[in-house]
């Protein structure tokens, strides 16, 4: 136990005396809390819209107004022929196409029932799936509105289904709510998954891991040494980020903050874990390097940091299931925006947990120190 | 350059045996880069380990130092068997390695109190006497500036220093003077002398001829064989010859490989 | 010219003896295809919704079935009371709630309006958006359903059509920028640490004394990664025409010229860099974070553009990898032609230009 005060207390030196982690604690938070949630906005609005009426009658200009007025639509082009609208998709200025036929109003009311063309570029799925829907429904509504006004036929009022609805813990459903503590867990993979896969690997190449091998320091001792400063670097990380997110995004954790740290305590030994592994398996800093990139990519990927697990297909909800980012992700958002409690992640903490065991025993187990 | 302390190991006779190998090997695939070595080195001895580039003195010597797995053979450090008792031969052998391997980010103090802490030195002892240590390595005013900034001399000299600052039984030096100026060698080769009358056993590679001269025997190793084992004296009067360098060269020019 | 192929060799040598790092180059792509082909669908499914129905009438329940039918819901019927529902929510367990109310199927039939309320988890505004149009659009067809036939007059149908991508392919948006992404990586971060590296060892020295040109030393250096680089483009358009059946629209031709134009553009990047820089380490650094980063947000490939702050969208402009997203996207997936990415392919050029200028004006300072 001794030894290892002193193992701790050099490699606290010699972190505190690197500038590049120095900045790396206070500055990465800053950045990438400043700059990605503000780019990884998947909100989806501002949906460009072509309209081509060949029928202009006071329907088409109810309809085009209501669209309007709905919020989500830019309409950016009208024209007379679905060729020219096409031009806008295919360069890009248009999303999504609506076409009402030659006669559109007469046709409705004279065979009460006729068809509109929506054309969407599908090549961004997130955009023309949400964006088609919201026409559609903007369609729909129109449909029913017509319908109850009906043009001098007498209809009886049909019955409705009004649907209140209510987003829980996000009442105005801001997508900035979501991204900030994902890129919070993001930040702390990133600087701990990257730190520690380069440290011991460092020390390969500087050749100091030679003295170190042939002192009787045991393996665990060593592993320890390196694990525990660049967790007390995580924690920094965590504290600065969540000031940035409360002070830039305003976003208080609901929950407990010390049941957040705690969890990031346990989660951090065992991302630590994988990248002294890392470090211990590769043969210099590139390696480490592309090593560490290669696998924080599937992590972050696979996380749910920006797409939902739910949704992937069942192979890779196993994968993902199989990576502690993912555990960790979801329970941060739990914790931090609906205020869950232990007893709601405690199975998070089981599998973080067995998580850190593993990973630092098979980072001790392959830390050799004699080949 | 003549040492300045003459050193003499003890008999043969009345010795204890510090360092043993039989045999040893090691192969890495079809190479066999150690091939079936054998000696004694007795407590107190210098012990100096002659060869070309590539003709397998680091290899052995990480072998006895518990850094490498033997492929066949035996050995025994301080008593300790080089198989089954690495972690027991680490906690009484000092090692120095052909690279600089200390912290350059560290200060003098600090790469000391580390590595005494490391090897369980009690901590009032490492107060006391790593700054007795620093000065007398001439290094006071340097103690508190970070290693990385220090002269290759001053450094190595650092280096030999913390490897026996746990008073190790046994000092393994890699090539402890390479690169360095002859004064600093000079020194380096007193603090041995030095070192070696305190009862500690130096096991030391080199490649400078005149180095050897002050061991109190020397081996010379070609193509991962021991062609040669001796006091110089002996080795020069065997090959007829009137200095190491020459013995050496008779000796080496039949190697096959070298690195270089 | 000779002397030219012994020193392409030579590098060759370098890059296929690093196994591990060749590996992972093309054990990225496959990675990131496979999954941002399969795994990150923009489509929700499989979305656990409880339907809390206190009707125990007709209605009611036909309305349950329905939803049950859907794909996008995995449904559970529970009684749960608004805490419980919380609960559920902040265990995680559930992503939406349906109550019908008691009374529900009475309502509708005889006051003619009846109400449903819909809790969704806002903590996932996306899936909390996308629950209430897929629950409104079920309770509307489901309403319609119920109305007399006379009142189905007055029905617009709107007809969708998928452009581009009629199966609704995962996210085919993704391929160019997995291309982008991998051909920055060999291209930038490799070349610039394989010159920094000879740098740092001290060959580059021995290279230079040589009678060989400085520039040709770079030309030899970044060879091996433009062939590497080409051989990793047709390996992903492989998986992408293979594995996700994303066809390749247009000319064939055309995609490999603008591919070529960015490797070019690329190489220039990463020669300036190694030129900028001494240690590895430096420029592993600015390559990986200061290059990866923009190019995975500000090609907006994942993340669309127009939803960034203006700030952002002008730096996007700087970043090479959004021109040659924009311009494979038109050709590779829209099939478009060369009057549709003329512009792309210029600033691409003016780009390569412009790097090329001064790694080779430095060059020329430092080593003459």
């Amino acid at each position: 136990m001794k030894r290892l005060r002193f193992i701790l207390q050099k490699e606290f030196r010699q972190m505190f005396r690197d500038r590049t982690i120095l900045a790396m604690m206070f500055m990465l938070p800053l950045i990438q809390l400043g700059i990605l949630p503000l780019a990884m906005n998947l909100d989806v609005k501002n949906i460009n819209l072509a309209i081509v009426d060949k029928d202009h009658s006071t329907y088409t200009q109810k309809l085009i107004s209501k669209i309007g007025a709905s919020g989500y639509f830019k309409i950016v082009a009208t024209a007379p022929a679905y060729k020219k609208a096409l031009v806008t998709l295919e360069n890009g200025t248009a999303d999504i196409i609506l076409e009402i036929p030659a006669s559109f109003e007469r046709n409705l009311v004279r065979e009460g029932s006729q068809p509109l063309n929506v054309t969407a570029d599908a090549i961004n799925g997130i955009k023309s799936g949400i964006g088609s829907a919201y026409l559609l429904t903007v369609i729909r509504d129109f449909n029913q509105e017509i319908r109850l006004t009906g043009n001098g036929q007498s209809i009886a009022a049909p019955a409705m289904i009004d649907m209140a609805s209510a987003a829980w813990f996000n009442p105005y459903e801001k997508f900035t709510w979501y991204i900030v503590p994902g890129v919070l867990v993001l930040l702390l993979t990133l600087v701990g998954g990257f730190l520690s896969a380069l440290n011991i690997v460092r020390e390969k190449e500087i050749g100091t891991i030679e003295q170190i091998n042939v002192t009787p320091i045991k393996k665990w001792q060593f592993i320890v040494g390196k694990l525990v400063p660049f967790w007390v670097v995580g924690m920094i990380v965590l504290t600065v980020g969540l000031l940035v997110a409360r002070l830039f995004y305003g976003i208080i954790p609901v929950g407990s903050l010390l049941l957040l740290y705690l969890l990031a305590a346990v989660y951090l030994v065992a991302l630590l874990g994988f990248g002294l592994l890392v470090s211990t398996i590769s043969n210099n800093q590139l390696q480490a390097m592309f090593i560490a990139f290669f696998f924080i990519m599937i992590f972050v990927l696979m996380s749910g940091l920006f797409t939902s697990v739910d949704s992937m297909p069942t192979w890779a909800r196993s994968i993902a299931a199989g990576l502690p980012i993912t555990h960790f992700m979801k329970a941060v958002r739990m914790i931090i925006l609906k205020g869950s409690s232990f007893k709601d992640v405690s199975s998070v903490f089981i599998i973080e947990g067995l998580f850190a065991i593993g990973l630092n025993a098979l980072a001790i187990w392959n830390y050799r120190k004699t080949q | 350059m003549d040492p300045v302390i003459n050193h003499q190991p003890p008999s043969p006779a009345t010795a204890e045996t510090a360092i043993e190998c039989r045999e040893l090997t090691k192969k890495f695939g079809d190479f066999i880069a150690v091939d079936r070595i054998s000696f004694r080195v007795q407590r107190c001895e210098i012990f100096g380990f002659l060869g070309a580039n590539g003709a397998g003195k680091t290899t052995a010597m990480r072998m006895l130092c518990g850094l490498s797995y033997p492929s066949s053979g035996h050995a025994t450090v301080a008593g300790f068997d080089v198989y089954r008792q690495q972690e027991k031969i680490k906690q009484h052998i000092g090692y120095m390695s052909q690279k600089f391997s200390l912290y350059d980010d560290l200060t003098p103090l600090e790469n000391i109190k580390f590595f005494g802490g490391v090897y369980g030195v009690a901590e009032k002892e490492i107060r006391e006497r790593s700054h007795d240590l620093v000065r007398s390595l001439g290094l006071d005013r340097e103690a508190n500036k970070l290693v990385g900034g220090l002269p290759l001399g001053w450094k190595q000299k650092l280096a030999f220093a913390v490897a026996l600052f746990h008073r190790p039984r046994i000092v393994f030096l890699d090539e402890p003077t390479g690169g360095v100026d002859p004064v600093t060698r000079r020194q380096f080769w007193d603090m041995i002398y030095e070192a070696a009358e305190k009862g500690v056993t130096i096991f030391v590679t080199t490649h400078y001829m005149d180095e050897s001269e002050y061991c109190n025997r020397v081996t010379i190793m070609v193509d991962g064989k021991i062609e040669a084992l001796d006091t110089p004296a002996n080795l020069k009067h065997r090959f007829a010859c009137d200095n190491m360098d020459e013995v050496f060269y008779r000796l080496a020019r039949t190697a096959r490989r070298s690195d270089s | 010219m000779k002397q030219l192929f012994v020193f392409i060799r030579k590098e060759f040598y370098h890059v296929f003896r690093d196994r591990r790092t060749l590996l992972i180059l093309f054990g990225l792509p496959l990675v990131q295809i496979l999954l941002f082909g399969y795994a990150l669908t923009s489509e929700v499914k499989n979305i656990a919704l409880v339907v809390t129905n206190a009707s125990n009438d007709v209605l009611g329940q036909q309305l349950t079935n329905q939803l049950q039918a859907s794909a996008f819901f995995k449904v559970q019927e529970q009684q749960l009371s608004p805490t419980e529902i919380e609960r559920a929510f902040k265990k995680g367990h559930i992503k939406a709630a349906l109550i019908i109310p008691s009374g529900f199927g009475s309502d509708f039939i005889k006051a003619r309006h009846a109400t449903l309320q819909v809790l969704t988890d806002g903590s996932e505004p996306n899936i909390s958006k996308t629950v209430l149009q897929y629950v409104t659009a079920i309770v509307q067809d489901f309403q319609r359903a119920q109305q007399p036939a006379t009142s189905v007059a007055f029905t617009i149908t709107p007809e969708l059509r998928m452009l581009y991508n009629e199966e609704g392919n995962g996210s085919i948006n993704y391929v160019p920028g997995v291309l982008a992404l991998i051909l920055m990586i060999v291209c930038t971060a490799l070349t610039s640490v394989a010159v920094v590296r000879e740098k740092e060892t001290g060959t580059m020295e021995i290279l230079l004394v040589s009678p060989f040109k400085p520039v040709m030393v770079l030309v030899a250096k970044a060879i091996p990664f433009l062939i590497l680089s080409l051989v990793n483009f047709a390996f992903i358009l492989l998986l992408a025409v293979y594995i996700l059946n994303v066809p390749i629209a247009g000319s064939l031709f055309l995609l490999f010229m603008i591919t070529l134009l960015f490797i070019a553009t690329s190489l220039s990047f990463g020669l300036l860099i190694s030129n900028a820089t001494n240690s590895q380490q430096v420029a592993l650094l600015i390559s990986m974070m200061g290059l990866m980063l923009p190019t995975i947000i500000f090609t907006g490939f994942i993340f669309p553009l127009e939803n960034m702050p203006l700030p952002f969208q002008w730096i996007s402009n700087l970043v090479p990898a959004k021109w040659y997203y924009a311009a494979v996207k038109s050709v590779m997936l829209k099939g478009l032609g060369f009057a549709y990415v003329w512009k792309e392919m210029g600033i691409l050029c003016v780009m390569t230009i412009l790097l090329l200028t001064i790694t080779v004006n430095r060059f020329k300072i430092r080593f003459t």
